[in-house]
C-alpha cells in the first residue's frame, strides 16, 4: 500500500506544478500565445493552397501538355509526342534540385542568382520572406520547379514529329541553364533585373509566367521550327491530329491546372489569390469564344480544335496580367488573345511556310507577348497593392493608373526575353547538332517516333 | 455458287444484316474499308490547315451462297442498302470455283 503511494507522489506532484504554471500566465505569455497562433493558422492555410497549387500546376504538364500536344499528332507518334513532356517532370527536377533552383532564386547578380542554394542547401522550413512569408521556403522551391518543367515541355510543341530523343533531353537540359534559369532570376529572383518588386532595374510585370515561361518557350520554339525545318512531306501528306479528344481531355486539365499557376502565384491563399483566380477563368473564356467566333466567320465551321486553342491563347495572355487586373480588363485580354492567336496559326503562319507542328509560337509567343503588354495597359493598384515607394505610400501600376512608362517598361522586359530565348536557343540548337544531331533520319520519321525512337506503338490494336 | 461483294454506307450495315436474316441468309464477312465512287469527300480543317478527305468510311459485306438464291439475296441487299444517295455504294457478283468447310472438309454447296 505505501509503496503504491509512493509511486503516484511524483504524478501527484506533477499535475500540482503544472496547474500552478497555468494558473496565472502572464498577459505577455498569452498574447505570445496567440501571436504564434495566428501566425501558425496563417502559415497551415496558406501552405496548404501552396502545396495544392503545384501539384497543380505538375498535372498541366502530365498529364495535361501530354494530352494536349499528344493528340494533335499523328498516331505513329503519340509516345514520342507525351514522352517530350512526361521525362521532363524527371529531368528538370533532378537539375532543379542540384543547381536550378539556386541559379534562378538566389540573390545573385541582376541576371542570374549565385550558388547559395546548390543542392537545396539552406532550403528548408523557414520560410523565405522576400518570396512567401508565410510558407516553408521549401514550399516555395517545388512550387517553382513545376514551372520550369513546363516551360521546356512546351517547346516541344515546335519540333514534334522529328527531333531526335536524345538531342532533345541535351537541348532541354542546355536550354533551362542557358535561358530559362536567367530569365526566371532576372523576373522574380530577389535583385533581378526585371523584378518590379525586389528591386530591379527595370520594373516589369509578370505575375506568373507572360515573359519566363510563355515568351521564352514560344519563340524558342519559333527558332527550333525554323532551325529544324519542316517535316518529311509536310504541305503533301495529311498531317491531320489523330484525336482531338485526348486535346480536349488536356485543354481541360490545363484550364483547371492553370488556376495552381495564376491564382498560386500570390504565394498565399489571399484575396489576390482569388482576384488571379477569377482574371484567368474570365479571359479563358472570352479567348475561348474569340477564336471559335473568328474561325466561325472565317472558316464557316466552329471547330472544336479552335475553341480549345483559344482556351490555351486565353490562359497564356492572361498568366503575366492576372495578378494585376480586373475581371472585366480580363475578359477583354482573352478576347483579344482568341482573336490574335488565331490570326497567328492561321494566316501568318501559312504565310510564311514554317512548320511550327503544334503551334508553339503561334499560341505561346504570340500570347504571351500580347498579355506582357496589356499588363502594362490594365495593372492596377486597387488589385495589387505590392508596390509602395520609400514612404510605404502604394504606387499606381499600369496605363489605367496614370503610369503610361509602365508600357515601355513591358515591351523592354518583352524585348529581353525574346533576345535572350533567341540567341540562346540558336546557340543550344548549334552545340545539340554537332553533339547528337537533331533530327531522325527520314526513314525513322516515316515510321513514327513511337517505333524508331522507343521501340513501342501508342496503340495496340491487335493485342 | 456466287460471291457478292457489297460495298456499303456504314450506317446502312445493320439494315443489311436485318433483311439477310430474314430471308435466312446467316454467314456474312465484314470489314471497314475506305473509298469512293462518284461521291466527293469533304473538307477539314485543323487549325488553318485544309484538308480534303474523299476517301469516306464504307462498310464491305462479302457472303457466298447458292446460285438459286444469287437473284433474290443481290435484290434483298440493294433494296436493304438503298437510301437514294449519292455514296449508297455498288454490289459486285463473282462466279466461285469452290468451296470448303476447313472444319470437315465438306465440298462445294455443301460447305456453305
Amino acid at each position: 500500500m505505501l509503496r503504491r503511494l509512493l509511486f503516484l507522489l511524483p504524478l501527484v506532484c506533477m499535475g500540482t506544478l503544472a496547474v500552478a504554471q497555468s494558473a496565472a500566465p502572464s498577459i505577455d505569455t498569452r498574447i505570445a500565445n496567440l501571436e504564434a497562433g495566428v501566425k501558425s493558422a496563417q502559415s497551415a492555410g496558406d501552405n496548404a493552397w501552396m502545396l495544392t497549387s503545384a501539384a497543380l500546376v505538375l498535372m498541366m504538364t502530365g498529364p495535361g501538355l501530354a494530352l494536349f500536344y499528344g493528340g494533335l499528332v499523328r498516331r505513329k507518334n503519340v509516345l514520342g509526342t507525351v514522352m517530350q513532356s512526361f521525362i521532363l517532370m524527371a529531368v528538370v527536377t533532378v537539375i532543379w534540385a542540384i543547381a536550378g533552383y539556386s541559379l534562378a532564386f538566389a540573390e545573385g547578380s541582376p541576371v542570374m542568382g549565385d550558388l547559395r542554394y546548390l543542392f537545396l542547401n539552406g532550403v528548408g522550413a523557414a520560410p523565405n520572406a522576400d518570396y512567401g512569408a508565410t510558407v516553408p521556403h521549401q514550399t516555395y522551391m517545388i512550387y517553382q520547379l513545376m514551372f520550369a518543367i513546363i516551360t521546356p515541355a512546351l517547346i516541344s510543341g515546335a519540333f514534334a514529329e522529328r527531333m531526335k530523343f536524345s538531342a532533345m533531353l541535351l537541348f532541354t537540359v542546355l536550354w533551362v541553364f542557358i535561358v530559362y534559369f536567367p530569365l526566371a532570376h532576372m523576373v522574380w529572383g530577389k535583385g533581378g533585373l526585371l523584378n518590379a518588386f525586389l528591386g530591379g532595374k527595370i520594373p516589369c510585370f509578370d505575375f506568373a509566367g507572360g515573359t519566363v515561361v510563355h515568351i521564352s518557350s514560344g519563340v524558342s520554339a519559333l527558332v527550333c521550327a525554323l532551325y529544324l525545318g519542316k517535316r518529311v512531306g509536310f504541305g503533301s501528306e495529311p498531317m491531320k491530329p489523330h484525336s482531338v479528344v485526348l486535346s480536349v481531355i488536356g485543354a481541360c486539365l490545363l484550364w483547371v491546372g492553370w488556376f495552381g499557376f495564376n491564382a498560386g502565384s500570390a504565394v498565399a491563399a489571399s484575396a489576390l489569390a482569388t482576384s488571379a483566380f477569377v482574371a484567368t477563368h474570365f479571359a479563358t473564356a472570352a479567348a475561348a469564344l474569340g477564336w471559335m467566333f473568328a474561325e466561325w466567320m472565317h472558316n464557316g465551321k466552329p471547330s472544336v480544335l479552335g475553341a480549345i486553342s483559344g482556351a490555351v491563347a486565353g490562359l497564356v495572355a492572361i498568366t503575366p496580367a492576372s495578378g494585376f487586373v480586373k475581371p472585366f480588363p480580363a475578359l477583354l485580354i482573352g478576347l483579344l488573345a482568341g482573336v490574335f492567336c488565331f490570326f497567328m496559326v492561321t494566316a501568318v503562319k501559312s504565310k510564311f511556310g514554317y512548320d511550327d507542328s503544334l503551334d508553339a509560337f503561334g499560341v505561346h509567343g504570340a500570347g504571351g507577348t500580347l498579355g506582357a503588354l496589356m499588363t502594362g495597359v490594365f495593372a492596377t493598384s486597387a488589385v495589387n497593392n505590392g508596390l509602395k515607394d520609400a514612404s510605404g505610400k502604394v504606387l499606381g501600376l499600369g496605363l489605367v493608373d496614370g503610369n503610361p512608362g509602365q508600357v515601355l517598361n513591358q515591351a523592354v522586359g518583352v524585348l529581353i526575353s525574346w533576345g535572350l530565348a533567341i540567341v540562346g536557343t540558336l546557340i543550344i540548337l548549334k552545340i545539340c547538332d554537332v553533339v547528337v544531331g537533331l533530327r531522325v533520319t527520314p526513314d525513322q520519321e516515316q515510321e513514327g517516333l513511337d517505333v524508331s525512337m522507343h521501340g513501342e506503338e501508342g496503340y495496340n490494336f491487335d493485342a | 455458287m456466287k460471291k457478292i461483294e457489297a460495298i456499303i454506307q456504314p450506317h446502312k450495315l445493320e439494315d443489311v444484316k436485318e433483311a439477310l436474316k430474314a430471308i435466312g441468309v446467316d454467314g456474312m464477312t465484314i470489314t471497314e474499308v475506305r473509298g469512293h465512287g462518284r461521291q466527293k469527300g469533304h473538307k477539314e480543317i485543323y487549325r488553318g490547315m485544309e484538308y480534303q478527305v474523299d476517301l469516306l468510311p464504307k462498310v464491305k459485306v462479302e457472303l457466298v451462297i447458292t446460285d438459286a438464291r444469287a437473284e433474290e439475296v443481290i435484290k434483298t441487299v440493294v433494296e436493304s442498302a438503298r437510301t437514294g444517295k449519292i455514296g449508297d455504294g455498288k454490289v459486285f457478283v463473282y462466279d466461285v470455283a469452290e468451296a470448303i468447310r476447313i472444319r470437315n472438309d465438306d465440298r462445294g454447296e455443301a460447305a456453305l
